[in-house]
């Protein structure tokens, strides 16, 4: 019979028992993910993102979009009314950081690719309520101003495909011709309609 | 998940469960449960002493509870690797529960309505239909053509009964199932910047704006060479092209002189995203049968 006091007061004994129960919920949890073909095995027909819209998913990232803006569709009806088919994990195989978000503020984009034409995109993104007359989101006006250099896009994918995204040799020698001049609002919109385009293995309609 | 992980993730989350458990009983001060005692576990400091009492009872219970709940919630819940739980429950089940159900609730209610024209839809008795129709184009629509219908820069209004590719109810359900592509071509290059001011004048002045005689005499002949094929001889449009209406004094891309010289200069691609991936074939004759009401006053 161990006594209370032995724990509290042999810390290495506390730290090490302290160790095994937080480390049980990781090993059981999180561990057998790396493993599993649901979680590792990408999504039939499912194509990397292109240059430019690595470009825009980076301008996505620093502009704080996911702080507002979740891609994680739950299976609920009343999700996948809204938004399409509710999202799954071998969808975001590739995905380098994961951009699920944790707060939605505005809605979910995970299918928002296709839904509005391009030029909505723009006028949004530059001042949201021009056509959205009550909503709350910031203006991205520098967008429209600055421009991808390109110059590290190519490093970018090659990162990428350390990672396990199958980036061929001619897409990175291409990559920076591909986004070289563009404006940062090309790259985000051009990102914006590939979500959720990237594979057709699921039906949105509802 | 293959057997392997399975038995990985059974052990380890049955341990962990048996070990807080097996942990609790062990350092519980078990000594008959005195209410408290006078005694100190030994240590002062500034006259400040630590009474060595027992965990209550009901704190020391609920770990027990906790225990036993975490035991009963993977008995009846997937959790243990491949063993899905007694009561068979999964997020997609629950999933398809719900859409089943929602089916058998409004099936019968689309089918009533589907069964109508978008005409019959307009009828009183049908209020129903079209507010249901008028929710779901404040779901679908209302981000480009407003909560009202009424449009913004770019985006037709719906109200005016002025339309680029026409008003019947078939019109408007093919260009929300298909979608639309607007193509007005940048004529700069063609004209130059004069000759692009002189269309510009010509085209303001079929509605009836005070613009430069001189310049829109000069612009007439332009646009007779140049533009007709699309907006017709008389500037009037073809729906079958989506080319608008260019004397009715209603802009999508707004009626300053610097806006249609601009418009002539760059062009102009309206995009409407097709919605037939999108929207069910009940939802969008709905959705249509609300448009096309829209303008019916």
């Amino acid at each position: 019979m161990i006594k209370h006091e032995t724990i509290e007061k042999n810390i290495g004994l506390m730290v090490l028992l302290i160790i095994l129960v937080i480390s049980g919920g990781g090993l059981a949890e999180i561990v057998p993910l790396f493993f599993h073909s649901s979680t590792t095995k990408p999504i039939e027909g499912m194509r990397p993102y292109s240059a430019l819209e690595l470009e825009g998913r980076d301008i996505y990232i620093r502009e704080g979009c996911h702080v507002c803006h979740t891609q994680m569709i739950r299976p609920f009806r009343a999700e996948t009314e809204r938004y399409g088919h509710y999202s799954t994990a071998n969808e975001d195989v590739w995905e380098h950081p994961f951009l699920w978000g944790s707060k939605r503020t505005g809605p979910d984009l995970d299918r928002v690719g296709g839904r509005y034409s391009d030029d909505w995109h723009r006028a949004h993104l530059y001042n949201p309520r021009d056509v959205v007359p009550e909503s709350k989101m910031p203006s991205y006006p520098w967008l429209f101003t600055n421009r991808v250099s390109g110059a590290d896009t190519a490093k970018k994918m090659e990162v990428m495909r350390k990672m396990g995204v199958p980036y061929t040799d001619e897409q990175i020698a291409n990559a920076a011709d591909e986004v070289n001049g563009k404006y940062e609002i090309d790259a985000l919109v051009t990102y914006l309609q590939a979500l959720g385009k990237t594979h057709s293995e699921y039906t949105n309609k509802r | 998940m293959s057997a392997f992980w399975s038995a990985w993730v059974t052990v380890i989350t049955l341990a962990v469960i048996l070990g807080c458990a097996w942990l609790l009983f062990q350092t519980r001060k078990s000594e008959a449960y005195k209410e408290s005692t006078s005694e100190t576990v030994g240590h002062e400091y500034d006259g400040i002493a630590e009474y060595d009492n027992p965990l209550p009872r009901w704190w020391f219970q609920l770990f027990v509870a906790t225990v036993i709940f975490g035991l009963g919630y993977l008995a009846l819940y997937p959790g243990l690797g491949n063993f899905q739980g007694l009561l068979g429950w999964s997020s997609h089940g629950q999933w398809e529960e719900e859409m089943q159900h929602a089916e058998e609730v409004y099936k019968p209610v689309f089918a009533k309505y589907a069964a109508l024209s978008v005409e019959d839809l307009q009828k009183p008795e049908n209020q129903a239909g079209l507010q249901m129709g008028q929710r779901m184009f404040q779901n679908n629509c209302s981000v480009c053509h407003g909560t009202g219908g009424t449009g913004a820069y770019g985006f037709p209004n719906l109200t005016d009964n002025d339309w680029l590719y026409g008003g019947e109810p078939d019109t408007i359900k093919q260009t929300i199932v298909n979608g639309r592509n607007g193509g007005m071509p940048a004529w700069g290059a063609v004209l130059g910047e004069e000759g692009v001011r002189d269309v510009a004048s010509y085209v303001l002045s079929l509605s009836g704006r005070e613009v430069d005689q001189e310049a829109a005499a000069r612009g007439e002949t332009q646009f007779q060479a140049l533009c007709t094929a699309c907006h017709g001889q008389d500037g009037k449009g073809m729906h079958a092209l989506g080319a608008p209406n260019l004397t009715d004094d209603i802009w999508l891309y707004g009626g300053s002189f610097e806006q249609v010289a601009h418009t002539l200069r760059q062009g102009r691609n309206g995009v409407m995203p097709a919605q037939k991936d999108l929207l069910s074939d009940d939802k969008i004759h709905l959705i249509a049968a609300y448009v096309y009401s829209l303008s019916q006053n």
